[in-house]
């Protein structure tokens, strides 16, 4: 799978916000075999030195695809980018604008002005949008290379909340990388996106947040692989009647 | 003569432990008596291993069952009122999600809460009640095991042993040491009434209030994983006051007495253990459970240092 010309070795994308310690966030990695970790550059960073936090982010071995959490605004997430390139040294940045407060709805339209600026400044752009498929277009057309779509709103576990809506982009946007970010839950809903013909998949509250972070890792590692595997392999078409598997005329019948 | 270094909950629960199994132990601090000065100064005091047990490794939850006893027989005043567990009802799934992490708590309604906590009753109409926690003051704890000790300037000593108790400033020998940013609040809001420690779930911002008395109350705590002990910052401040106002409008009308802002030491596990190298013996990385956990350090390094046996929680570097 490639991202802005960049080979990653899986399609699971894992954040690293959350976990119930540093050991267990390290140990959920190594069993989910994520290729990506994002990162928030926001709060860690307040004053003061959380170099021993970063050197374990630094240890994973792992992509690191800087996110701009938080952000209200199109300047605050052009910002936010800005130290996040210094800070990490990549041009990768998750772009998240935040538009509304309960369900982190992105804010599309500060999303598109941020990304075009963003673009323009030679920053590889991933922005966290909806399915809508105009502003995918308009995404495209500010420069982004890839588009993060949701699957529902962040944390809230409901997995795909719009097939439909999902398809359609997949279909609309055929030779674009699209990776489903945020809304699962369990590992089904990440074979689901990758059934689907979706590139990747990023999580982080489905995992973190688990009884066994560590044993969830593991799950959606394996789910993702197994999404993955399907859609090469051609799924059967869903159909309305049942046609038996193995016919019944000619089957030997002894009694 | 056993030499303890830094009085913060660590080493006084250490000293108090040890000169009450008969060693003769001495203090050592450049900053003198507690206070504001270490983090033990800003700590919720919550003796709540059923909660914590939510993100807490396992050996926190049961060795921390003893501890309110620990203090109790130190000569310390613990209210043992249990902990009440809410969520607004539309973060339901969040108690849901707490009730399946934790272990000790019964299922709470309205009916319930009314008889707990009357004033929360309106708002939340369902929770969790950890009927066997407990909490304390940790100011007035610190001073109670304090008054037994002198504590002095740091220098040469004829010790026979030294166990450092430092926290953060550990970490020109623990290496593994971290410190994860906290900012507390005290509110004094005469016109609220709970009797006991609430905490509020939330998907991003949990919080917890402590009664103090006489209409004191303490906000915790955030956790940033950031060893900055500069001023608060403003969406901390933001978010702790918000969910303070969520759990009792009333709190708008409080009086912030103090913000706290200090770094918590802990190790990568975020378990607290006895590091033992060569003769130097090491207490540290409590991280948000000091209170509930010194106790347990304390008898694992008096163990060791006075009869060689090694804990659960004692590692050999």
């Amino acid at each position: 799978m490639q991202f802005y010309g960049e080979t990653l070795s899986t399609r699971l994308m894992l954040g690293t916000a959350q976990y119930p310690s540093p050991a267990v966030l390290q140990a959920a990695f190594e069993a989910s075999r994520a290729s990506v970790a994002t990162v928030s550059l926001r709060r860690e960073s307040t004053g003061g030195d959380g170099q021993a936090f970063w050197a374990l982010i630094q240890s994973l071995g792992t992509r690191l695809l800087p996110n701009t959490a938080g952000c209200h605004t199109a300047k605050e997430a052009v910002t936010t980018a800005n130290m996040a390139r210094e800070v990490f040294g990549t041009d990768w940045i998750k772009l998240e604008v935040i538009g509304h407060n309960d369900t982190l709805q992105p804010d599309v339209f500060a999303l598109v002005e941020a990304a075009a600026e963003l673009s323009s400044q030679g920053f590889k752009v991933f922005p966290y949008c909806t399915e809508d498929l105009i502003v995918a277009e308009k995404l495209l057309a500010a420069g982004c290379e890839v588009l993060m779509p949701w699957g529902a709103p962040i944390g809230s576990g409901l997995g795909l909340n719009n097939v439909h809506g999902l398809t359609r982009l997949r279909h609309e946007f055929a030779g674009i990388p699209l990776v489903i970010d945020a809304g699962l839950g369990v590992p089904s809903h990440a074979a689901q996106a990758m059934e689907l013909g979706f590139d990747a998949v990023l999580l982080n509250t489905a995992v973190a947040r688990a009884g066994d972070p560590v044993a969830m890792a593991g799950a959606f590692g394996a789910a993702v692989e197994a999404g993955r595997i399907a859609f090469d392999a051609t799924p059967i078409e869903a159909s309305d009647v049942g046609s038996a598997s193995t016919p019944v005329v000619g089957k030997a019948f002894l009694t | 003569m056993i030499r303890i270094l830094g009085a913060g909950v660590a080493g006084l629960c250490l000293a108090s432990e040890l000169r009450a199994r008969g060693a003769e132990v001495s203090i050592q601090d450049p900053a003198g008596a507690p206070g504001q000065h270490g983090c033990s100064w800003w700590a919720g005091g919550m003796l709540a291993p059923g909660c914590e047990g939510e993100s807490a490794p396992e050996p926190v939850v049961r060795l921390g069952a003893t501890s309110a006893e620990w203090w109790a027989a130190h000569g310390v005043s613990v209210t043992r009122r249990g902990t009440l567990v809410i969520a607004p009802p539309r973060d339901r799934n969040e108690l849901n999600r707490y009730a399946r992490l934790t272990r000790g708590h019964v299922a709470v309604g309205a009916a319930e809460i009314e008889t707990l906590e009357p004033q929360l009753a309106q708002r939340f109409p369902a929770g969790l009640y950890f009927e066997s926690e407990a909490h304390l003051d940790p100011r007035a704890a610190l001073a109670q095991l304090a008054s037994g000790f002198d504590i002095g300037m740091p220098g040469e000593h004829a010790a026979i042993r030294t166990v450092d108790c430092r926290g953060l400033a550990a970490r020109d020998a623990l290496t593994a040491l971290r410190g994860v940013r906290g900012e507390m609040l005290v509110l004094r809001c005469p016109s609220v009434t709970l009797t006991r420690p609430v905490r509020l779930l939330h998907p991003r911002i949990p919080l917890y209030i402590v009664p103090r008395g006489e209409g004191v109350y303490m906000l915790g705590a955030t956790m940033i994983e950031n060893d900055g002990r500069g001023h608060v910052s403003a969406r901390s401040l933001l978010e702790l006051l918000s969910a303070a106002y969520t759990i009792d409008p009333a709190f708008g009308e409080a009086e912030v007495l103090e913000i706290g802002v200090d770094a918590r030491p802990a190790f990568e596990d975020n378990l607290p253990r006895v590091t033992v190298r060569g003769d130097q013996v090491y207490v540290n990385g409590l991280f948000r459970h000091g209170y509930l956990m010194a106790p347990v350090l304390a008898r694992t390094a008096a163990d060791y240092l006075l009869s060689g046996d090694k804990g659960e929680l004692l590692r050999e570097d």
